[in-house]
């Protein structure tokens, strides 16, 4: 069985009201949100293994992680992780036992990989690193771009246990000559004609990096299915486009990978800041790849009320993998700046939590804004990227937030 | 003795990676949600056409786009995509899809 189109036709607030109420933590929570965006608003529904979510397309599903799930800790829960998927044709039943990762192209030994031979047969690593979709953000660009019409929540970080990339690649030992893997799971078109999922990553990132991995456990348990169990790569610091899930297919390859999703689709301008404007054309592109820097408040959304009481603004940070050096925050709508402390490290590709004290007076509104700072230098700035894929969005965000 | 400890640890790994090793079979049944396409001139082509690969929510989830953003989805979905949409229908899916979301 698959994501086919099902006659069966009910209306998505119908049942995502029937989704929150069969579930009594979720009693309380409304049928739909709305983002701040035109055509904003969004039923939540409960999937498979999933609480209720922001479902931006039931087929492909698409489901966004409610932002108020970033407070709640420095690991995003399996059940909250956001699910983003290309094409109709998704597994509903996956044996993990029977399911295989072949290694094969221009390799000396051929491969084929169960789960089992993963687990035994190779070192175990652990890595916390964010899955960021490149169109994170999306549905706030101006102007506004077509695509996968995502808020901030298409994004989420986990704890993903399992092997290196490159130990595999040892195993089957390489050719001379190779230049990039690429890389296929169990998606699969509705159309023959349509371009399977096939993602290729530069041989020389794969060593550079040394942390791409095939994981088997994302927080210490099974992928949900619709986060690719059994197995799926992760590219710490890079976007989630890479991360293919179901992982089932690793191939070796001589040349540059042409195929649409890496030659026309997924593509960066290659421009200072990866911004253009509006009219620009003629400009170069390439795949996108690491992720920018970015920040964010957790426990007050923008246009919302805290309590004086909270005394606290708190948040999250992180980057393309150098790891976060400083966060800042202003409540003056960035006229002044302080530092604000850094949580525990769970490594350079993880979430960094964040707070600062925050002296709100009852009756009042303050403006915040938080800005991150990573190892490597980069920041955030004030002036919004643009580019027509709708990516990279990385602008010091700003919260309009009232003090009862 | 010690050869009993190492044997006791042998069977402890062994244990622990039969433990470790079973992955089984998940099933999920997808919740019978559809965002359908709502009534308009041109309906029936776009169910036709659209709804093979995706669900409505991809169209009515986007900004209002000019005609000219539209033809140029339709246009991705047909060169791209490989949607088998005939060329007489394109224009029947634009201006659905204009008449639901469109803006000038």
């Amino acid at each position: 069985m698959t994501f086919d189109r099902r006659d069966f036709l009910v209306s998505a607030a119908a049942a995502a009201l029937t989704a929150t109420t069969n579930d009594k933590a979720f009693a309380a929570t409304p049928a739909t949100v709305t983002l701040p965006m035109e055509n904003g608003t969004r039923p939540l529904v409960a999937f498979p293994q999933k609480r209720p979510l922001l479902m931006l397309s039931p087929r492909p599903p698409l489901l966004e992680t409610p932002f108020s799930v970033f407070d709640e800790g420095v690991l995003t829960p399996n059940d909250a992780f956001y699910v983003r998927w290309h094409l109709s044709g998704i597994p509903t039943t996956v044996d993990g036992d029977a399911h295989r990762i072949i290694v094969h192209g221009k390799v000396k030994r051929p491969l084929s990989l169960s789960v089992a031979d993963l687990r035994t047969a190779f070192k175990p690593v652990e890595i916390v690193a964010v899955n960021q979709c490149s169109g994170n953000s999306r549905g706030l660009f101006s102007p506004r771009v077509p695509g996968g019409q995502w808020d901030n929540g298409a994004m989420g970080n986990a704890r993903w246990t399992g092997v290196r990339l490159t130990d595999v690649l040892a195993r089957a030992g390489l050719e001379e000559g190779v230049r990039q893997v690429r890389f296929h799971g169990l998606e699969h078109p509705a159309l023959s004609t349509t371009p399977p999922f096939v993602k290729a990553l530069p041989l020389d990132d794969i060593f550079d990096k040394g942390d791409v991995m095939i994981a088997y456990e994302m927080n210490g348990a099974p992928l949900p299915l619709l986060n690719g169990y059994p197995v799926r790569l992760v590219v710490p610091g890079w976007f989630a486009t890479y991360w293919t899930k179901m992982l089932s297919d690793i191939e070796v390859i001589d040349t540059v990978d042409d195929n649409f999703w890496m030659k026309t689709a997924y593509r960066i301008p290659e421009t200072p800041g990866n911004t253009v404007t509006r009219t620009q054309t003629g400009y170069k592109t390439v795949p996108i790849n690491k992720m920018s820097v970015r920040s964010f408040v957790t426990n007050v959304q923008d246009g919302g009320t805290l309590r004086a009481s909270a005394r606290t603004i708190r948040g999250i940070a992180f980057d393309g993998g150098s790891g976060i050096k400083s966060v800042q925050l202003s409540t003056d709508g960035g006229a002044t700046w302080r530092n604000a402390a850094l949580g525990a490290d769970y490594g350079r590709y993880s979430f960094r939590r964040w707070e600062a004290p925050f002296a709100g007076r009852p009756g009042r509104t303050y403006t915040l804004a938080c800005r991150a700072t990573a190892n490597s230098g980069e920041t955030q700035t004030t002036v919004p990227v643009w580019n027509p894929g709708g990516y990279l969005r990385n602008v010091i965000e700003t919260y309009t937030v009232s003090v009862s | 003795m010690k050869n009993v400890i190492s044997n006791l640890a042998l069977l402890g790994i062994a244990v622990l990676m039969l433990g470790a090793t079973k992955s089984g079979t998940v099933s999920i049944t997808p919740p019978a949600v559809n965002v359908p396409f709502k009534p308009g001139a041109g309906m029936e082509v776009v169910n036709a056409n659209c709804q093979t690969c995706h669900s409505a929510a991809y169209i009515y989830t986007q900004p209002a786009l000019t005609r000219a953003q539209w033809t140029a989805e339709v246009t991705k979905m047909k060169v791209a995509y490989g949607a088998p949409i005939a060329d007489g229908d394109v224009n029947t899916i634009v201006d659905y899809l204009v008449a639901q979301n469109g803006k000038p």
